[in-house]
């Protein structure tokens, strides 16, 4: 056997990751679990979660969560989908344009959330074209509380602009995969270009499809920097209510509820998907 | 029904590689054309010109009189049969066939009849509701067959449909797809480097080298008279004896010298002038004797391979070595002389620069 001549070298070398793992990643979360179903006073108990759900704030962040969510997913999916069918059509100038498109995902949320923000704001580059072009006589507040139509526009412009890239690699790395007989097979029997999508690309693409969409929810229930920094306390969702217990209220059993939360419905999509996007072996070539 | 015309398709690669050079070639209604070629010949990107998949620099295709040329595969009623079969890994059997049929609006109902047809056509009936993954290399090549001859194309294109299959049954496929294809009566093109595969399928066969069609014509002609000295040896197993002599006159004769030999010449080729020519004998076309015997040339036996069904002897006349089938009763011994006889009709004379048949009749 392979794996007896090996002996101990595999585990040696799994070993530091896995400490790594365990170290920052099972310890903390084991950690805010225990956190989140302690009280003040150090006993076990479910206050935590009952301030969290009776808390005015908790609707609001979940439903403004939940809304960028079925906004971006799909609107991210078809540009990604686009982007992606352009740099595998191999035509002049597709390096160039992977790298373009690439630029965002090299630049911090945070530094995302303020480009975005530094078009939008009372002084900002929007407004002064607007004005510009005399279609506006005075700036108009974009992002105002009061009007969260726009915050949440200026979310999903943001976020699109940010993270699509990440789900464009990985459809390209997945369209790679698949020998381009596939392609000129569904040519030759009559397919046109949408048909093409629908009826071979798509489904052969499933593997990438499902983790490109499990990976982008998961981060999309994590958003925080982009929302603060465009939207201030304007806009609320779930990551930045964890933030605000543990730095506003000082409350680290609340903000640990909130982050358990989130973990939770993170689970609950990436089953989804696994349930409505099943990879079965002998549909893979 | 359809005739395909290529006229003057060129193709050029990164601007300076002609991969296909100038071919014209008609393929009649009907006909099975081979299109048989060394690796990077240009054959299978010829096919591909024809389905669309590729676009020619230069030159017209028509099918049934229609040119095709700027048009898209699926707009040139042709069907293919790809290499790697490329048969959708997502789709059971019956929906990789009836995939272009679903593409052209047909009926469901017609859409059944048809693909049963096909599937029973090459014994896929009890597999039709399996994926892919769960065939066999060779029950996957027919679902790419039955996918192509389920349109009832005009033009059937096949690329190295067998290769990927194993000896044996490539040897079953090859007198299957023969039946198959003489049934439809389909105009088909088949893209293969197997020489053996192209003799046995084709109407025709169109040699290919260097993108350019070197020879056209039946399997017989072009095994019998090859155009050029890369035609014989790229055809026939063993490749044809190929053997450089001198053209010399005695007493108003034409004669080839061999060394210290000579072999009787035709006397077409006294219009050449004194030099060098290339005498070219398939292996079969050689009688092997024991003993001296006039008329015969004086050789040494080298390596004798005993093939069951005959002896190939490997022979030098001179420095020159040659092959010979010999019966298995011949008496052959390594290093042992023998007496070679060649038929005189089956002689070949190529002029050995430019390696062209010599017009000897």
């Amino acid at each position: 056997m392979k794996g007896q001549r090996l002996g101990w070298a595999p585990y040696a070398l799994l070993l530091p990751s896995l400490a790594f793992l365990a170290v920052f990643f099972a310890a903390p979360m084991v950690q805010a679990f225990g956190l989140a179903f302690q009280n003040d006073a150090g006993n076990w108990s479910l206050e935590s979660w009952r301030t969290m759900f009776a808390d005015a704030q908790f609707r609001e962040a979940l439903v403004t969560t939940l809304v960028l969510i079925v906004i971006l997913i799909p609107v991210q999916f078809v540009l990604a989908m686009a982007m992606a069918l352009v740099i595998n059509a191999r035509l002049k100038w597709s390096g160039f344009w992977l790298y373009i498109y690439a630029i965002p995902l090299g630049i911090s949320e945070l530094a995302a959330g303020i480009i975005w923000f530094v078009i939008f704001t009372q002084q900002g580059w929007l407004n002064s074209i607007l004005q510009g072009l005399g279609i506006l006589d005075r700036p108009y507040i974009f992002l105002n509380y009061q009007n969260p139509a726009w915050l949440i526009f200026a979310v999903v412009l943001a976020e699109a602009w940010r993270a699509t890239s990440i789900i464009m690699i990985i459809l390209v790395a997945g369209l790679q995969g698949i020998p381009r007989d596939f392609f000129e097979a569904a040519d030759v029997f009559g397919a046109t270009s949408w048909q093409k999508v629908r009826r071979v690309i798509l489904p052969m693409l499933r593997p990438s499809v499902q983790v490109a969409l499990i990976l982008r929810t998961i981060l999309a229930f994590q958003a925080f920097a982009v929302v603060i920094a465009l939207a201030g306390g304007g806009l609320t969702v779930l990551s930045s209510e964890a933030y605000r217990w543990y730095s506003d209220y000082r409350n680290s059993h609340v903000a640990a509820a909130y982050a358990g939360f989130i973990l939770m419905l993170s689970v609950v999509s990436t089953v989804l998907f696994l349930w409505l996007l099943p990879v079965r072996e002998e549909q893979q070539g | 029904m359809a005739e395909i015309r290529l006229q003057g398709i060129t193709k050029i690669f990164d601007k300076k590689v002609r991969a296909v050079d100038e071919v014209d070639l008609t393929i009649a209604d009907q006909e099975f054309m081979v299109l048989l070629g060394p690796s990077g010949c240009g054959k299978t990107t010829l096919m591909r010109m024809i389905a669309g998949l590729e676009y020619p620099e230069y030159g017209r295709v028509s099918i049934g009189n229609r040119d095709v040329t700027d048009l898209p595969p699926r707009r040139r009623d042709i069907s293919m049969v790809f290499q790697s079969y490329a048969v959708f890994p997502h789709l059971t059997v019956f929906d990789n066939v009836a995939f272009g049929l679903r593409m052209k609006n047909v009926t469901k109902a017609e859409i059944k009849r048809r693909v049963e047809g096909a599937a029973e056509l090459v014994q896929l009936g009890p597999y039709l509701e399996r994926y892919p993954a769960q065939l066999s290399g060779g029950q996957r090549q027919r679902v790419a067959v039955a996918r192509a001859i389920v349109m009832e194309p005009a033009v059937l294109l096949m690329d190295e449909p067998l290769s990927n299959l194993d000896a044996l049954l490539r040897l079953n496929f090859r007198a299957e797809l023969k039946r198959l294809v003489g049934e439809l009566k389909t105009t088909t093109i088949y893209v293969t480097h197997d020489q053996v595969e192209a003799m046995s399928l084709g109407d025709r066969i169109a040699v290919m080298r260097e993108g350019r069609i070197v020879q056209c014509g039946t399997p017989m002609e072009i095994y019998d008279r090859p155009a050029t000295q890369f035609v014989g040896s790229f055809i026939g197993s063993p490749p044809m004896n190929f053997l450089r002599g001198r053209i010399e006159r005695s007493n108003g004769h034409v004669q080839v010298g061999l060394g210290d030999q000579t072999l009787t010449a035709p006397s077409t080729l006294a219009g050449r002038s004194a030099g060098e020519v290339l005498v070219g004998i398939r292996a079969e076309n050689i009688e092997a004797e024991a003993a001296p015997a006039a008329g015969a040339i004086a050789a040494r036996t080298e390596v004798v391979e005993p093939l069951g069904s005959h002896l190939l002897v490997t022979a030098a006349v001179g420095d020159q070595r040659l092959k010979i089938q010999a019966r298995t009763d011949f008496p052959a011994q390594p290093d042992a002389p023998l007496w070679l006889r060649p038929e005189p009709d089956k002689l070949r004379w190529f002029d050995p620069e430019s390696g062209q048949e010599l017009d000897a009749r």
